[in-house]
């Protein structure tokens, strides 16, 4: 990994498969990035836009969703819906000025404990390369005051 | 309902440049059902607008609050402790109500954050559609419940063209043709013969070419 400095990940986990992937990757003893804070939610189509705007605004480094599955969302599309936001929020990020790559959406099972630890090394990787969020309380901007 | 949608991130950022203190107030009626200018949309702006700011290191301090309606004098007037604290307003309403807020608040800057599209209403999930442009002078009991002056494209009274092609119209190819429609629905109810009946010019005394209209009902009216 490039710079070792103390990354916040923040991963919105759908209790269906996400969360449940987590949940086997530590029961198999794998081992991933402690950077990432896991979120268990009913469904990846009940994350608001807002929510995730709000974290980077708080100065979290990056985010992912991680839902079902293409046709295994347990509520038939919120994965498809959750897909769709994170493409548009994406393209939100690049017109406020934020790096695009610190938003994600994947894909997982509830069997795919393995994947999901790789998944969490490869986001932390791209996060580690693209560097601290430049929203970061503390960081000094050099703005204009009142 | 107003159908209406953001402008672009760079737009408004660019009509509050200069501004410090922001007071952002979504409305809970119409442009929040359209997912325009709801509370989460809002939200979101803020938190755009707070993250840009930040790292553009400009100082801009948003604050939100929704109404109910703003396009209601009484509901707006719910703002006035906010306001006394902003130096201007983005409105996330439509254009009535944007102009309610700076009518009511005239000494500060009161910034549109929609464009306000139609009157119209959601066809399917993520869809919204024209029906109605306001001419004041409804003939839809004519038409079998199909608005020929919103749904055809040349506004006929007395329809159709004769350009439409497999029930789509000639001017848009993706557009029903609205007699085609009409036709179809007054067949359905079996009054296909009443279009037969010629369709005088309209009385557009009751649009909008002559200004701004005004409704008075005596019987509302405080005394």
């Amino acid at each position: 990994m490039a710079k070792q400095y103390p990354l916040k990940i923040i991963a919105f986990t759908c209790y269906n498969c996400a969360y449940a992937a987590a949940d086997l990757a530590g029961s198999m003893r794998l081992s991933y990035h402690p950077a990432v804070s896991i979120v268990g939610i009913p469904c990846t189509g009940a994350v608001e836009p807002a929510v995730i705007l709000n974290a980077f605004e708080q100065g979290i480094d990056g985010v992912f969703v991680a839902g079902c599955l293409d046709g295994e969302c347990h509520y038939k599309t919120g994965n498809l819906h959750a897909r769709e936001r994170v493409r548009q929020l994406r393209g939100d990020l690049e017109r406020i000025g934020l790096e695009p790559e610190r938003l994600e959406m994947f894909q997982l099972s509830a069997a795919m404990g393995s994947r999901f630890a790789e998944l969490v090394n490869e986001f932390v990787e791209r996060i580690y390369t693209l560097g601290p969020s430049p929203v970061r309380p503390g960081l000094d901007c050099g703005g204009r005051k009142k | 309902m107003i159908v209406a949608e953001q402008k672009s991130f760079k737009e408004i950022v660019e009509y509050l440049r200069g501004k410090y203190d922001l007071l952002i107030v979504p409305c809970m009626s119409c442009t929040a059902v359209c997912f325009a200018g709801g509370v989460q949309q809002g939200e979101e702006l803020a938190s755009a607008l707070r993250i840009h700011c930040k790292m553009h290191g400009d100082g801009l301090n948003c604050t939100v609050r929704p109404v109910t309606r703003q396009c209601d004098p009484e509901f707006i007037e719910e703002l006035t402790g906010e306001v006394a604290q902003a130096d201007s307003i983005l409105s996330l309403a439509c254009g009535v109500g944007v102009q309610f807020l700076a009518e009511r608040y005239p000494d500060k800057a009161v910034i549109p954050a929609l464009n306000t599209s139609f009157a119209g209403g959601k066809t399917a999930p993520g869809i919204w559609e024209e029906r109605c442009s306001l001419c004041g002078n409804c003939v839809l009991h004519v038409t079998g419940g199909i608005c020929p002056i919103t749904r055809c494209a040349k506004g006929l009274l007395n329809g159709p063209c004769g350009g439409s092609e497999q029930g789509r119209c000639e001017i848009d190819p993706n557009l029903p043709c609205a007699w085609q429609l009409i036709i179809n629905r007054m067949n359905g109810l079996g009054r296909l013969e009443e279009l037969l009946a010629f369709q005088c010019p309209k009385d557009w005394s009751t649009g909008n070419a002559g200004g701004l209209r005004r409704l008075v009902r005596e019987d509302l009216r405080l005394k």
